[in-house]
């Protein structure tokens, strides 16, 4: 596994961790505060998550006056996903019903 | 692997099927046909329509972009964060026909790619779970 994959795993193996980042995913960019609001750990925690977060090039954080706003860069994860597998075995299953459906269908 | 943001990759899947294009023809175009073996639609062989693929895990956001009835039938396929055209191209052949499904799309981490692609995000991070279970 490369090195760019060890660093994206270590940081999203933490729940706390991943569960801000999700939801920057979900629900946009968000300030430190209001991610406190809901993490169930105190604001110094969810700093040092985002910045562990964004050293993984997974966050990218954004100052306007005296708040940090802060973004998931979901393209970061794209060395993680690879569609072309996940979809090629998804056809494959898909060809084999329908052959099976083809086998029942009048001419 | 390049990180280019409008890098195509596609995924062909083909085979040899012994039943005529004519019959092949159906099983992909009519919405009681289709559902059997692909997803609950509501299809139609019409250039432009839009239509869904619903399945328990969410639906895939689909338009009709081409139709030639026994040979080519294209449409848009929008889910998981990822936007591509599924392709399938029928060919007879003295046994039956020649089946070939391509599906081409984006890597997922183009921008429009995964806008309001929620659910896709939800099921990736069920998969990383997962993932990060096995290698625990």
């Amino acid at each position: 596994m490369s090195k760019a994959h060890d660093v994206l795993f270590t940081t999203l193996a933490d729940p706390t961790r991943r569960t801000i980042f999700e939801r920057l995913c979900r629900e946009g960019e968000q300030t430190v505060g209001a991610l406190t609001a809901r993490a169930g750990v105190s604001q110094p925690a969810v700093s040092k998550h985002l910045g562990v977060l964004k050293r993984a090039g997974l966050v990218r954080d954004r100052h306007e006056g005296r708040q940090t706003h802060y973004s998931a860069q979901l393209g970061a994860l794209a060395p993680l996903i690879d569609w072309t597998s996940q979809m090629a075995g998804f056809w494959q299953s898909r060809f084999d019903h329908l052959e099976d459906l083809l086998k029942r269908m009048d001419q | 692997m390049t990180n280019t943001a409008t890098e195509t990759r596609s995924v062909i899947v083909e085979r040899e099927i012994p039943h005529p294009p004519e019959k092949i023809w159906r099983a992909l175009t009519q919405p009681h046909l289709i559902e059997e073996w692909l997803m609950k639609n509501d299809f139609k062989p019409v250039v432009g329509h839009r239509f869904d693929l619903r399945a328990d895990w969410g639906s895939v956001d689909c338009q009709v972009l081409a139709v030639e009835p026994n040979k080519t039938l294209s449409y848009t396929w929008a889910a998981y964060g990822l936007e591509s055209v599924v392709t399938w191209t029928l060919t007879p052949t003295s046994t039956g026909t020649h089946l070939r499904m391509e599906q081409s799309g984006f890597r997922p981490d183009q921008q429009q790619a995964y806008q309001g692609a929620k659910y896709g995000w939800q099921q990736f991070f069920g998969n990383l779970e997962q993932v990060l279970a096995q290698i625990d």
